[in-house]
């Protein structure tokens, strides 16, 4: 579905990402695993066509999109949950829900129940204006946001950051029903091992910029991972 | 910043570099029922009063609404925005010289009521073309954006002044808008001034439905607010610069058209009101339409009461003062909006 090959990314002078080589198989969990600083972040903004690729390349369906703009990207079906939620805090949740349908040609009416349906809180809310929620239903609201246009690859930049245990559950959930129900492809950025072992289906781990381990969750145990990440 | 550049414009007016529409105002305050000394204010004075205030903000109103957009929404800082007001101006005055003959001569009134589209349309494509050709190489960069949209606007005021000479020329007015409405005996609202009014209205009442119930206006306000997740959502930001972009520089060609109302208009038309359009959209709290239609009325009401206290100077003074001090209170305008 993705292919990720020897990306280079700098900011500036400096050299974040080094020739990242990841693959992401359709219909599958795939994580990134990694502490604060290593890059996951770039990579997934890399990933998304918002930051500028010194080299290397990136193919999306069988398609070079290394030099394609954010909407296109986001049009030939990629969606992102990203860092910090992203969501505009002066529309209100409805017109942030509306506008994840940008992307896609689905029909507005059925598509904004579907997901009232799935994240009841949006519904109460709808009207409201999407700064005033919390934390935990700001992310809700990013994921319904994503998840409205169907797309095809999913980016999802630590959904657990900052949210409490019992939504950490509610979410892990969901994506385990997203993955069963649907051939959504998903790359996961994670520092939450337990959540990520739960839903993952293959774990890339990065430090400093590279990846520095990769296997099945079954292969990564708590003691190697704890050489890359706090777990 | 934005506080201190309208302190710095502020007080470069005191100095006497640009004039302003508030001294410029003598049509738009009419003090005949003040000649004779009086105590207190009777009636249809404070009537006629709060309609001068009225009228003064509406004006103020449709010279700013346009840079609400450009500079409010995108924070550019457009100097040339006085010349789109001074492009569509010159439209209106260049279809009655075209059409007029055809369509009733100048009096009947078609022709100005079909040139404050076509102004619009001029103006909005004119700042199309800047955004596309300039303005998306400097965003970020505003010092830059402010040199180069002024180097623009003399341009564009030369071009003026070749096409059309130096000297000012004269719009006719419908004959249907001469004249006033007198509700009252001493109360008179000249039917020019309502117009502007009603035009500001339906200006005012169209931006809303475009921003607030249109699929287009919301993807604006997305992109206004946070660009790189708009783009990520799949909406093509760039178009949505030039749009935005072009529908401000349009409302100033609105603006220009009704001007013409008031009093000739001359290749430095716009440079007269730029000033005050950024007064406005500061004070309102830039990026707030409420704030800026809440600041036009304020000012332009404070403005004739002053005046009426004082004399036409020194009531500009207070208000600018005023609006300073209140900048120094509330940096960020009269609306500004909180989230978590």
């Amino acid at each position: 579905m993705l292919e990720v090959s020897n990306l280079n990314v700098y900011y500036g002078q400096s050299r974040i990402l080094e020739d990242v080589v990841i693959t992401v198989p359709k219909g599958k969990v795939t994580c990134l695993l990694g502490r604060n600083g290593v890059g996951k972040t770039t990579l997934l903004k890399a990933l998304m066509g918002v930051l500028k690729v010194r080299s290397g390349s990136i193919s999306y369906a069988g398609q070079n999109i290394t030099s394609w703009l954010p909407h296109k990207r986001a049009r030939a079906g990629i969606a992102q949950v990203p860092q910090g939620r992203g969501i505009f805090p002066y529309l209100t949740v409805a017109e942030n829900l509306e506008l994840g349908l940008e992307a896609a040609s689905a029909r507005r009416g059925q598509a904004m129940e579907e997901m009232y349906g799935q994240f009841p809180i949006l519904s109460t809310f709808a009207r409201r204006m999407a700064g005033t929620l919390s934390g935990g239903q700001q992310q809700q609201l990013a994921l319904a946001r994503a998840l409205i246009s169907q797309p095809k690859l999913l980016l999802l930049d630590e959904p657990t950051e900052g949210i409490q245990p019992s939504i950490v559950l509610e979410i892990e959930e969901l994506l385990i029903s997203l993955k069963q129900r649907s051939n959504l492809t998903i790359l996961l950025v994670e520092q939450y091992l337990d959540f990520a072992l739960a839903v993952a289906d293959y774990c890339y781990v990065m430090e400093h910029g590279s990846i520095v381990m990769r296997g099945d969750p079954a292969q990564i145990t708590r003691d190697q991972a704890s050489e890359y990440i706090t777990v | 910043m934005l506080a201190k550049l309208v302190q710095i414009i502020t007080w470069a007016n005191f100095a006497g570099f640009s004039p302003l529409i508030l001294s410029r105002s003598p049509v738009l305050v009419t003090r005949s029922s003040l000649t004779d000394e009086k105590e207190g204010l009777t009636l249809d004075e404070l009537l006629s009063q709060a309609f001068n205030g009225l009228s003064l903000g509406s004006v103020l109103l449709l010279i700013s609404l346009g840079l609400a957009f450009s500079f409010g929404l995108m924070n550019v800082i457009n100097m040339a925005h006085g010349e789109f007001i001074m492009v569509g101006a010159y439209t209106t005055y260049l279809l009655q010289q075209i059409l007029a003959p055809a369509l009733g001569g100048v009096s009947g009134g078609l022709t100005f009521l079909i040139s404050i589209p076509v102004a619009f349309l001029a103006a909005g494509l004119l700042g199309f073309l800047l955004e596309n050709t300039l303005i998306r190489f400097l965003y970020g960069r505003p010092l830059d954006t402010l040199l180069a949209t002024w180097g623009v606007g003399l341009v564009l005021q030369q071009l003026a002044r070749t096409i059309f000479g130096a000297p000012n020329v004269q719009v006719v007015s419908p004959g249907w808008l001469s004249g006033g409405f007198s509700p009252l005996p001493g109360l008179n609202l000249p039917y020019k001034r309502l117009f502007i009014i009603g035009l500001v209205l339906i200006c005012v009442a169209a931006i809303y439905l475009y921003l607030y119930r249109s699929r287009s206006g919301r993807r604006m306000r997305a992109v206004m607010q946070n660009r790189e997740i708009a783009g990520t959502l799949g909406i093509a930001t760039r178009r949505v610069d030039g749009i935005t972009f072009a529908i401000g520089s349009g409302l100033a060609g609105v603006a220009g058209s009704a001007l013409t109302l008031i009093g000739p208009i001359g290749p430095t038309l716009g440079t007269n009101y730029i000033v005050d359009a950024f007064l406005v959209v500061v004070l309102g709290g830039v990026g707030r339409l409420p704030g800026t239609i809440l600041a036009a009325l304020l000012i332009g009401v404070f403005n004739t009461l002053l005046e009426l206290q004082t004399s036409a100077s020194i009531g500009k003074v207070l208000v600018f003062v005023l609006v300073i001090i209140f900048l120094q209170w509330k940096p960020r305008g009269l609306v500004a909006l909180r989230s978590r």
